[in-house]
């Protein structure tokens, strides 16, 4: 049984004023596909009767393991790997081919968040020892200004850089910042974050060759599905990639934007 | 799968132990320090796919015994993870030179350690 409508509005307040996580209408499978393990693990029926816990209040942990849940994976580094490993290994090498002439690549990191994928972006090209004197501009927008806030600040909490950061990206590209760490100057300068919605025209910085949007789609309709990646299609350079997220495709959504299959992620081109 | 957890903490070890039981490995294994994992090692047939080491500990630390490790071929293939509090730039760079793979930082949650296992390529069968 799907999760009621109040139940469901507790949820997306809870998710808006802890973690700024937008929940659209419409996404209650998402609350409840999220919140049943939980409910299991506490020893309550379902996703309703962990609400209805939660409602209760009291219960700080289980509110941020609620919240967490929401929010999770949204916050790892190099979340999924196989994007970062499809992006250095085949996508960066035909761009350096591709664009010997102005040796620049720019690329937009959509909806980024608290801004470890534009990082990773980062960090994944300056490994590209091909790339060194190119001209690497990396945009990575977001909705919510109190996120672009903390990506542009680029500090990191331990439990946050523990999250799939190797080791040794660590050390090169952080420094010990209080309890934290932070992004250290050669990265933070890669980067320009900008306020922009999905449904407004693409950022500046554009065309671009790379556009990462993943794991966005899910929380839009079809239509807006539809009207979001057309704009992503006339922000792109017609030799352009579109990187979605794992579980999202252009399929019956958008048929000028064709899957190639790249290092097993979810790449994406024009049509020819 | 094989993991060898090298912990003073009894709580530590046993809270490493679930989250790697839960990742899937079949067998793991405790030491208390250094000293006893070496020992642990020595005494049997099979080599741990990967060792999860803390820094302070009494008799061995953490750091002596993956540099132990290191200087024994017979060790080479197996992976190695400081989970420790030590959380300075230069004990991190320190770590990795004395042949550490990889590194975490307590506190810790259980996504973290499975994310770890991942860039390390070490995925056990999922329970």
């Amino acid at each position: 049984m799907s999760i009621s409508a109040t139940d469901f509005n507790f949820v997306r307040d809870l998710a808006l004023t802890k973690a700024a996580i937008v929940l659209e209408p419409g996404k209650e499978y998402l609350v409840e596909s999220r919140l049943t393990p939980i409910a299991r693990q506490i020893g309550v029926q379902d996703a309703s009767a962990l609400v209805q816990r939660l409602r209760r209040g009291g219960e700080a942990q289980l509110q941020a393991q609620v919240v967490d849940a929401l929010t999770t994976n949204e916050t790892s580094w190099f979340r999924d790997r196989h994007p970062f490993d499809a992006l250095g290994k085949f996508m960066i090498p035909e761009l350096v081919e591709a664009r010997r002439a102005t040796r620049t690549i720019s690329i937009w990191s959509a909806a980024c968040s608290s801004g470890q994928e534009p990082y990773s972006i980062a960090m994944t090209l300056l490994d590209v020892p091909a790339l060194a004197g190119w001209n690497i501009r990396i945009t990575a927008t977001d909705l919510s200004a109190e996120m672009l806030a903390r990506a542009r600040e680029g500090h990191f909490s331990q439990l946050e850089i523990n999250r799939g950061l190797p080791a040794t990206h660590l050390v090169r590209h952080f420094e010990r910042a209080g309890t934290g760490w932070r992004v250290n100057e050669q990265l933070r300068r890669m980067v320009t974050f900008e306020p922009h919605n999905l449904l407004n025209a693409p950022p500046l910085g554009g065309p671009f060759d790379i556009v990462f949007i993943r794991n966005v789609l899910i929380y839009f309709s079809p239509a807006t599905k539809s009207e979001v990646l057309a704009k992503v299609r006339r922000a792109l350079r017609p030799d352009g990639f579109v990187v979605l997220g794992g579980a999202e495709t252009s399929l019956g959504i958008d048929d000028q934007l064709v899957r190639t299959e790249i290092a097993r992620s979810s790449v994406y081109r024009l049509k020819r | 799968m094989h993991a060898l957890v090298v912990d003073d903490s009894r709580a530590m070890r046993s809270i490493l132990t679930r989250i790697l039981g839960e990742a899937g490995f079949d067998t793991v294994s405790q030491a208390g320090d250094g000293q006893e994992a070496l020992d642990l090692l020595a005494a049997s047939s099979g080599l741990p796919d990967i060792a999860l080491v803390d820094w302070n500990m009494p008799v061995m630390d953490g750091l002596t015994f993956v540099s132990e490790c290191r200087s024994n071929p017979e060790y080479r293939r197996m992976t190695l993870m400081m989970v420790t509090t030590e959380s300075e730039q230069g004990q991190i760079v320190r770590a990795l030179a004395a042949g550490a793979h990889e590194y975490v930082i307590k506190p810790f949650t259980a996504d973290a350690i499975v994310d770890k296992l991942e860039i390390l390529g070490i995925t056990a069968t999922q329970v």
